[in-house]
Protein backbone atom coordinates (compact mmCIF):
# COMPACT_ATOMS: atom_id res chain seq x y z
CA UNK A 1 0.00 0.00 0.00
CA UNK A 2 1.28 3.46 -0.82
CA UNK A 3 -1.16 6.29 -0.26
CA UNK A 4 1.22 8.69 -1.94
CA UNK A 5 0.50 6.91 -5.24
CA UNK A 6 -3.16 8.01 -5.04
CA UNK A 7 -4.12 5.61 -7.82
CA UNK A 8 -7.74 4.40 -7.74
CA UNK A 9 -7.87 0.86 -6.42
CA UNK A 10 -4.15 0.75 -5.76
CA UNK A 11 -4.56 1.31 -2.02
CA UNK A 12 -7.61 -0.88 -1.54
CA UNK A 13 -7.79 -2.66 1.81
CA UNK A 14 -10.58 -5.08 2.71
CA UNK A 15 -11.91 -5.10 6.28
CA UNK A 16 -14.84 -7.49 6.62
CA UNK A 17 -17.36 -6.37 4.03
CA UNK A 18 -15.75 -2.96 3.58
CA UNK A 19 -13.41 -2.24 0.67
CA UNK A 20 -11.50 0.82 1.84
CA UNK A 21 -9.30 3.09 -0.21
CA UNK A 22 -6.52 5.04 1.52
CA UNK A 23 -5.25 8.12 -0.33
CA UNK A 24 -3.96 11.64 0.28
CA UNK A 25 -6.70 14.17 0.95
CA UNK A 26 -7.70 16.55 -1.82
CA UNK A 27 -9.48 19.89 -1.57
CA UNK A 28 -12.83 18.33 -2.46
CA UNK A 29 -12.62 16.11 0.66
CA UNK A 30 -12.73 19.06 3.06
CA UNK A 31 -16.54 19.38 3.43
CA UNK A 32 -16.77 15.67 4.29
CA UNK A 33 -13.81 15.96 6.68
CA UNK A 34 -15.48 18.92 8.41
CA UNK A 35 -18.71 16.90 8.72
CA UNK A 36 -16.86 13.88 10.14
CA UNK A 37 -15.02 16.07 12.64
CA UNK A 38 -18.33 17.67 13.62
CA UNK A 39 -19.91 14.23 14.23
CA UNK A 40 -16.84 13.11 16.17
CA UNK A 41 -16.10 16.15 18.32
CA UNK A 42 -19.36 18.09 18.25
CA UNK A 43 -17.44 21.14 17.00
CA UNK A 44 -17.65 22.48 13.44
CA UNK A 45 -14.29 23.99 12.42
CA UNK A 46 -14.20 24.62 8.62
CA UNK A 47 -11.54 27.34 8.89
CA UNK A 48 -9.27 25.07 10.91
CA UNK A 49 -9.50 22.23 8.37
CA UNK A 50 -9.08 24.61 5.45
CA UNK A 51 -5.90 25.99 7.01
CA UNK A 52 -4.70 22.51 7.86
CA UNK A 53 -5.24 21.30 4.29
CA UNK A 54 -3.31 24.31 2.98
CA UNK A 55 -0.38 23.40 5.21
CA UNK A 56 -0.55 19.59 4.96
CA UNK A 57 -2.56 18.62 1.90
CA UNK A 58 -0.10 19.37 -0.84
CA UNK A 59 3.11 18.32 0.88
CA UNK A 60 4.28 14.76 0.34
CA UNK A 61 7.77 15.03 1.79
CA UNK A 62 7.16 15.63 5.49
CA UNK A 63 3.46 16.45 6.00
CA UNK A 64 0.72 13.94 5.41
CA UNK A 65 -3.06 14.24 5.35
CA UNK A 66 -4.67 10.92 4.45
CA UNK A 67 -8.25 9.79 4.18
CA UNK A 68 -10.02 6.43 4.21
CA UNK A 69 -13.05 6.09 1.96
CA UNK A 70 -15.43 3.45 0.72
CA UNK A 71 -16.74 4.43 -2.67
CA UNK A 72 -17.32 8.14 -2.26
CA UNK A 73 -18.04 7.91 1.48
CA UNK A 74 -15.41 9.28 3.85
CA UNK A 75 -14.81 6.86 6.74
CA UNK A 76 -11.81 8.41 8.45
CA UNK A 77 -8.80 10.68 8.21
CA UNK A 78 -5.41 11.22 9.79
CA UNK A 79 -2.77 13.90 9.52
CA UNK A 80 0.73 14.33 10.78
CA UNK A 81 4.15 15.68 10.03
CA UNK A 82 7.82 15.17 10.64
CA UNK A 83 9.12 17.74 13.10
CA UNK A 84 12.78 18.28 13.78
CA UNK A 85 14.58 19.59 16.86
CA UNK A 86 11.53 21.00 18.62
CA UNK A 87 12.06 20.74 22.37
CA UNK A 88 15.55 19.39 21.58
CA UNK A 89 13.99 16.29 20.06
CA UNK A 90 15.59 14.44 17.17
CA UNK A 91 13.34 14.38 14.06
CA UNK A 92 10.22 12.29 14.59
CA UNK A 93 6.72 11.90 13.20
CA UNK A 94 3.84 13.61 14.98
CA UNK A 95 0.28 12.43 14.49
CA UNK A 96 -2.03 15.43 14.78
CA UNK A 97 -5.21 13.46 15.10
CA UNK A 98 -6.98 10.42 13.74
CA UNK A 99 -10.71 10.47 13.22
CA UNK A 100 -12.99 7.56 12.27
CA UNK A 101 -16.73 7.44 11.59
CA UNK A 102 -18.17 6.77 15.08
CA UNK A 103 -20.26 3.73 14.02
CA UNK A 104 -17.22 2.04 12.49
CA UNK A 105 -14.78 2.43 15.36
CA UNK A 106 -12.80 -0.57 16.60
CA UNK A 107 -13.15 -2.05 13.13
CA UNK A 108 -9.59 -1.51 11.96
CA UNK A 109 -9.94 1.69 9.88
CA UNK A 110 -7.95 3.80 12.36
CA UNK A 111 -5.25 1.14 12.47
CA UNK A 112 -4.90 1.17 8.67
CA UNK A 113 -4.65 4.97 8.64
CA UNK A 114 -2.12 4.91 11.49
CA UNK A 115 0.02 2.25 9.83
CA UNK A 116 -0.04 4.15 6.55
CA UNK A 117 1.04 7.44 8.08
CA UNK A 118 3.79 5.58 9.94
CA UNK A 119 4.92 4.17 6.60
CA UNK A 120 4.98 7.74 5.25
CA UNK A 121 7.03 8.86 8.27
CA UNK A 122 9.51 6.04 7.79
CA UNK A 123 9.80 6.94 4.13
CA UNK A 124 10.58 10.51 5.28
CA UNK A 125 13.48 9.15 7.30
CA UNK A 126 12.24 8.98 10.90
CA UNK A 127 11.79 5.94 13.12
CA UNK A 128 9.74 7.32 16.03
CA UNK A 129 6.15 8.54 16.09
CA UNK A 130 4.46 10.71 18.75
CA UNK A 131 1.14 12.27 19.51
CA UNK A 132 -0.51 14.29 22.29
CA UNK A 133 -3.93 13.42 23.66
CA UNK A 134 -6.28 15.07 26.15
CA UNK A 135 -6.14 13.08 29.37
CA UNK A 136 -9.89 12.53 29.32
CA UNK A 137 -10.02 11.35 25.68
CA UNK A 138 -10.07 7.74 26.80
CA UNK A 139 -11.04 6.13 23.47
CA UNK A 140 -8.38 8.02 21.57
CA UNK A 141 -5.74 7.22 24.16
CA UNK A 142 -6.75 3.54 24.12
CA UNK A 143 -6.42 3.55 20.34
CA UNK A 144 -2.87 4.89 20.39
CA UNK A 145 -1.99 2.57 23.29
CA UNK A 146 -3.26 -0.36 21.22
CA UNK A 147 -0.78 0.68 18.52
CA UNK A 148 2.02 0.23 21.04
CA UNK A 149 2.44 3.85 22.12
CA UNK A 150 3.67 4.49 25.66
CA UNK A 151 4.40 7.67 27.61
CA UNK A 152 7.40 9.39 26.05
CA UNK A 153 10.24 11.37 27.60
CA UNK A 154 8.37 14.70 27.47
CA UNK A 155 5.75 16.08 29.84
CA UNK A 156 3.41 18.81 28.67
CA UNK A 157 3.19 21.71 31.14
CA UNK A 158 0.92 24.74 31.11
CA UNK A 159 -0.44 27.52 33.30
CA UNK A 160 -2.96 30.32 33.23
CA UNK A 161 -0.95 33.52 32.69
CA UNK A 162 -1.44 36.08 35.36
CA UNK A 163 -2.41 39.59 34.34
CA UNK A 164 0.73 41.59 33.60
CA UNK A 165 2.99 38.56 33.63
CA UNK B 1 6.62 4.21 41.45
CA UNK B 2 3.03 3.24 41.90
CA UNK B 3 2.42 0.74 44.67
CA UNK B 4 -0.30 -1.87 44.25
CA UNK B 5 -1.76 -4.01 46.96
CA UNK B 6 -0.87 -7.70 46.74
CA UNK B 7 -4.40 -8.71 45.79
CA UNK B 8 -4.41 -6.24 42.89
CA UNK B 9 -1.08 -7.46 41.59
CA UNK B 10 -2.17 -11.11 41.86
CA UNK B 11 -5.38 -10.26 39.98
CA UNK B 12 -3.42 -8.61 37.17
CA UNK B 13 -1.09 -11.62 36.95
CA UNK B 14 -4.05 -13.99 36.78
CA UNK B 15 -6.07 -12.00 34.26
CA UNK B 16 -3.11 -11.49 31.94
CA UNK B 17 -1.93 -15.08 32.25
CA UNK B 18 -5.40 -16.46 31.50
CA UNK B 19 -6.23 -13.91 28.77
CA UNK B 20 -3.07 -14.86 26.89
CA UNK B 21 -4.80 -18.06 25.82
CA UNK B 22 -8.55 -18.07 26.41
CA UNK B 23 -8.85 -21.78 25.55
CA UNK B 24 -6.38 -22.70 28.27
CA UNK B 25 -7.46 -23.50 31.80
CA UNK B 26 -5.08 -22.99 34.68
CA UNK B 27 -5.54 -23.83 38.34
CA UNK B 28 -4.80 -21.33 41.08
CA UNK B 29 -1.77 -23.39 42.09
CA UNK B 30 -0.38 -23.41 38.55
CA UNK B 31 -0.59 -19.61 38.32
CA UNK B 32 0.71 -19.17 41.87
CA UNK B 33 3.70 -21.38 41.16
CA UNK B 34 4.52 -19.44 37.98
CA UNK B 35 4.63 -16.13 39.87
CA UNK B 36 5.89 -17.50 43.17
CA UNK B 37 2.91 -16.18 45.11
CA UNK B 38 0.52 -17.58 47.71
CA UNK B 39 -1.97 -20.09 46.27
CA UNK B 40 -4.52 -19.40 49.02
CA UNK B 41 -4.37 -15.66 48.46
CA UNK B 42 -4.60 -16.09 44.68
CA UNK B 43 -7.58 -18.45 45.03
CA UNK B 44 -9.45 -15.76 46.93
CA UNK B 45 -8.52 -13.18 44.26
CA UNK B 46 -9.72 -15.54 41.51
CA UNK B 47 -13.08 -15.87 43.24
CA UNK B 48 -13.36 -12.06 43.24
CA UNK B 49 -12.44 -11.98 39.55
CA UNK B 50 -15.09 -14.66 38.94
CA UNK B 51 -17.76 -12.57 40.64
CA UNK B 52 -16.70 -9.64 38.42
CA UNK B 53 -17.18 -11.78 35.31
CA UNK B 54 -13.57 -11.69 34.23
CA UNK B 55 -12.70 -15.35 34.84
CA UNK B 56 -14.76 -18.51 35.19
CA UNK B 57 -13.97 -21.77 36.87
CA UNK B 58 -14.15 -25.00 34.92
CA UNK B 59 -14.86 -28.08 36.98
CA UNK B 60 -13.66 -31.61 36.44
CA UNK B 61 -10.42 -33.23 35.35
CA UNK B 62 -8.15 -30.64 33.79
CA UNK B 63 -10.36 -27.96 35.24
CA UNK B 64 -9.21 -24.60 36.45
CA UNK B 65 -9.86 -21.01 35.54
CA UNK B 66 -10.10 -19.34 32.18
CA UNK B 67 -10.52 -15.74 31.07
CA UNK B 68 -14.08 -14.95 30.00
CA UNK B 69 -13.99 -11.15 29.85
CA UNK B 70 -13.70 -8.91 26.79
CA UNK B 71 -9.99 -8.23 26.36
CA UNK B 72 -10.68 -5.32 24.01
CA UNK B 73 -13.01 -3.61 26.46
CA UNK B 74 -11.53 -4.49 29.85
CA UNK B 75 -8.94 -2.01 31.07
CA UNK B 76 -6.28 -2.27 33.74
CA UNK B 77 -8.36 0.17 35.78
CA UNK B 78 -11.33 -2.24 35.66
CA UNK B 79 -9.18 -4.89 37.33
CA UNK B 80 -7.37 -2.60 39.76
CA UNK B 81 -10.59 -0.99 41.00
CA UNK B 82 -11.95 -4.37 42.04
CA UNK B 83 -9.35 -4.40 44.78
CA UNK B 84 -8.39 -0.81 45.54
CA UNK B 85 -9.38 2.76 44.83
CA UNK B 86 -7.51 4.80 42.22
CA UNK B 87 -7.71 8.52 41.65
CA UNK B 88 -9.73 9.29 44.74
CA UNK B 89 -8.00 12.57 45.45
CA UNK B 90 -5.15 13.58 47.68
CA UNK B 91 -3.93 11.42 50.49
CA UNK B 92 -5.92 11.76 53.70
CA UNK B 93 -2.69 12.32 55.54
CA UNK B 94 -2.12 15.66 53.78
CA UNK B 95 -3.28 18.58 55.92
CA UNK B 96 -5.46 20.44 53.45
CA UNK B 97 -6.03 23.70 55.33
CA UNK B 98 -2.41 24.83 55.16
CA UNK B 99 -0.51 26.44 52.27
CA UNK B 100 1.97 23.57 52.18
CA UNK B 101 -0.82 20.99 52.35
CA UNK B 102 -2.78 22.66 49.56
CA UNK B 103 0.31 22.87 47.35
CA UNK B 104 1.20 19.24 48.02
CA UNK B 105 -2.37 18.24 47.21
CA UNK B 106 -2.07 19.90 43.80
CA UNK B 107 1.00 17.81 43.01
CA UNK B 108 -0.52 14.59 44.36
CA UNK B 109 -3.70 15.25 42.38
CA UNK B 110 -1.62 15.53 39.21
CA UNK B 111 0.01 12.18 39.91
CA UNK B 112 -3.36 10.58 40.68
CA UNK B 113 -4.91 11.92 37.48
CA UNK B 114 -2.06 10.61 35.33
CA UNK B 115 -2.25 7.22 37.04
CA UNK B 116 -6.01 7.07 36.49
CA UNK B 117 -5.76 8.08 32.83
CA UNK B 118 -2.98 5.57 32.19
CA UNK B 119 -4.77 2.61 33.76
CA UNK B 120 -8.02 3.59 32.03
CA UNK B 121 -6.42 3.75 28.59
CA UNK B 122 -4.68 0.37 28.60
CA UNK B 123 -6.84 -2.62 27.75
CA UNK B 124 -6.05 -6.25 28.45
CA UNK B 125 -5.56 -6.75 24.71
CA UNK B 126 -2.98 -3.95 24.63
CA UNK B 127 -1.21 -5.59 27.57
CA UNK B 128 -1.16 -8.91 25.68
CA UNK B 129 0.52 -7.12 22.76
CA UNK B 130 3.10 -5.68 25.16
CA UNK B 131 3.67 -9.11 26.67
CA UNK B 132 4.28 -10.65 23.25
CA UNK B 133 6.62 -7.79 22.35
CA UNK B 134 8.55 -7.65 25.59
CA UNK B 135 8.49 -11.20 26.87
CA UNK B 136 10.91 -11.34 29.86
CA UNK B 137 13.64 -13.92 29.89
CA UNK B 138 12.23 -15.41 33.07
CA UNK B 139 9.18 -14.58 35.21
CA UNK B 140 9.70 -12.12 38.02
CA UNK B 141 7.64 -11.51 41.11
CA UNK B 142 7.61 -7.76 40.66
CA UNK B 143 6.40 -7.33 37.06
CA UNK B 144 5.17 -3.90 36.06
CA UNK B 145 4.19 -2.79 39.52
CA UNK B 146 5.57 -3.05 43.02
CA UNK B 147 3.36 -4.87 45.48
CA UNK B 148 2.97 -3.64 49.05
Amino acid sequence: MDAAQNAPGYNLVTIGEHKINIRPAVLEDLPNVVDLDDRTTGLRKPDYWDDLFTRYGNRKDSRFFLIAEEGSTLLGCIFGEVRSWEFNSVPCGWVGTVSVEPDLRMGGIGTILYKEICRCFRKAGVTKVRTMIPRDATDLMSFFRSQGMMAGPFIQLETDMEEGA
Amino acid sequence: MMSLQKATLFALYAVLELAEDTDRQLSASEIAERYNISTNHLAKVLRDLGRAGLVESVRGAGGGYRFCGNAKRTTLLDVVQLFEEVGTGPSNSIVQNTNAGAALSLVMDEIEEITHATLLSITIETMLKLMRKRRPEKPTSTGLFRAV
